[in-house]
């Protein structure tokens, strides 16, 4: 019934990767960074999802759903750093957080 | 079914770029929804129904709210978006802007130049991802849980807020 080349959904996929790598290169906004991050993940998670409806299996569905876990325990323990770093500096400037010179 | 899949590409691909150019904090996520909304009419049109209701559910619904909380919290003013404004000059973003599209391009080549394959469009229903969820793939759910266990933990003890004790005999040292 639907004939998509699985070249144009890898490369939708490719796009979306691109932007949040764009993103989290340019910004200086600590929140930014982690939307951008979000934003890779998806696309991320999205070439699975196309690649599992090339060979029709539920495998690439599930690699989905582990990214999905990853990211939301990603953003909740981001935000607790997020919250604390802007209640120590004022900011969310991240060069502002250089404080131990690494 | 072709259509759909496009208009919904090209809307996620706009979407994400106001997302990456807005100073605004809350306009940049209110476009990421409507991109991730857009993801989920793909990923419908791609045979996996579950994983576009989980799509909306979770990174729609869950995530974003969760940034938006955040924010709220941190009572940003019209200085956050002045701010934004003067960091994000033509010259931060052009170079990492260029050097990403000639990897897109060289991207879009590579995949132009391979035989085109044509998706089936079968669907892929919520019972065979549960099967495989819950078959060969159990161990993977129990670490998912362990995940979201530290998760919890991990956001319960950096977000707790120190209380600051002044010791009586030392106030009145003070005085």
């Amino acid at each position: 019934m639907n004939s998509i080349p699985i070249e144009a959904g890898l490369l939708v996929a490719g796009i979306l990767f691109m932007l949040g790598l764009i993103s989290v290169l340019i910004r200086r906004n600590i929140i930014f960074m982690l939307i951008s991050v979000e934003i890779m993940l998806n696309a991320a998670g999205m070439a699975f999802i196309v690649a599992g409806s090339k060979w029709m299996q539920a495998d690439g569905q599930v690699m989905f759903i582990f990214i999905l876990t990853m990211a939301a325990a990603e953003v909740s323990v981001g935000l607790a750093l997020i919250l604390q770093i802007y209640h120590q500096l004022k900011t969310l400037d991240t060069d502002a957080a250089n404080e131990m010179n690494g | 079914m072709e259509v759909t899949f496009y208009i919904a590409a090209a809307v996620a691909i706009l979407a994400t770029i106001m997302v990456i150019t807005r100073y605004n904090m809350v306009h940049a996520l209110l476009y990421l929804v409507v991109s991730f909304l857009a993801v989920a009419v793909i990923f419908f049109v791609l045979g996996a129904p579950f994983i576009a209701a989980l799509e909306v559910i979770v990174y729609a619904g869950a995530i974003v709210v969760l940034i938006i909380f955040v924010i709220m919290m941190l009572n940003l003013k019209q200085e956050s978006v002045d701010q934004e404004e003067k960091w994000l000059t033509k010259k931060v973003w052009l170079g990492p802007a260029i050097l990403s599209s000639i990897l897109m391009t060289e991207l879009i080549y590579i995949l132009g130049s391979s035989d085109v394959t044509v998706l089936q469009g079968h669907e892929v229903d919520s019972k065979a991802v549960g099967m495989a969820l819950y078959g060969p793939y159990v161990i993977g759910v129990e670490l998912c849980g362990l995940l979201l266990m530290s998760g919890i933990v991990g956001a319960y003890h950096l977000g707790r807020q120190k209380k600051k004790v002044i010791h009586r005999f030392l106030e009145k040292a003070e005085e």
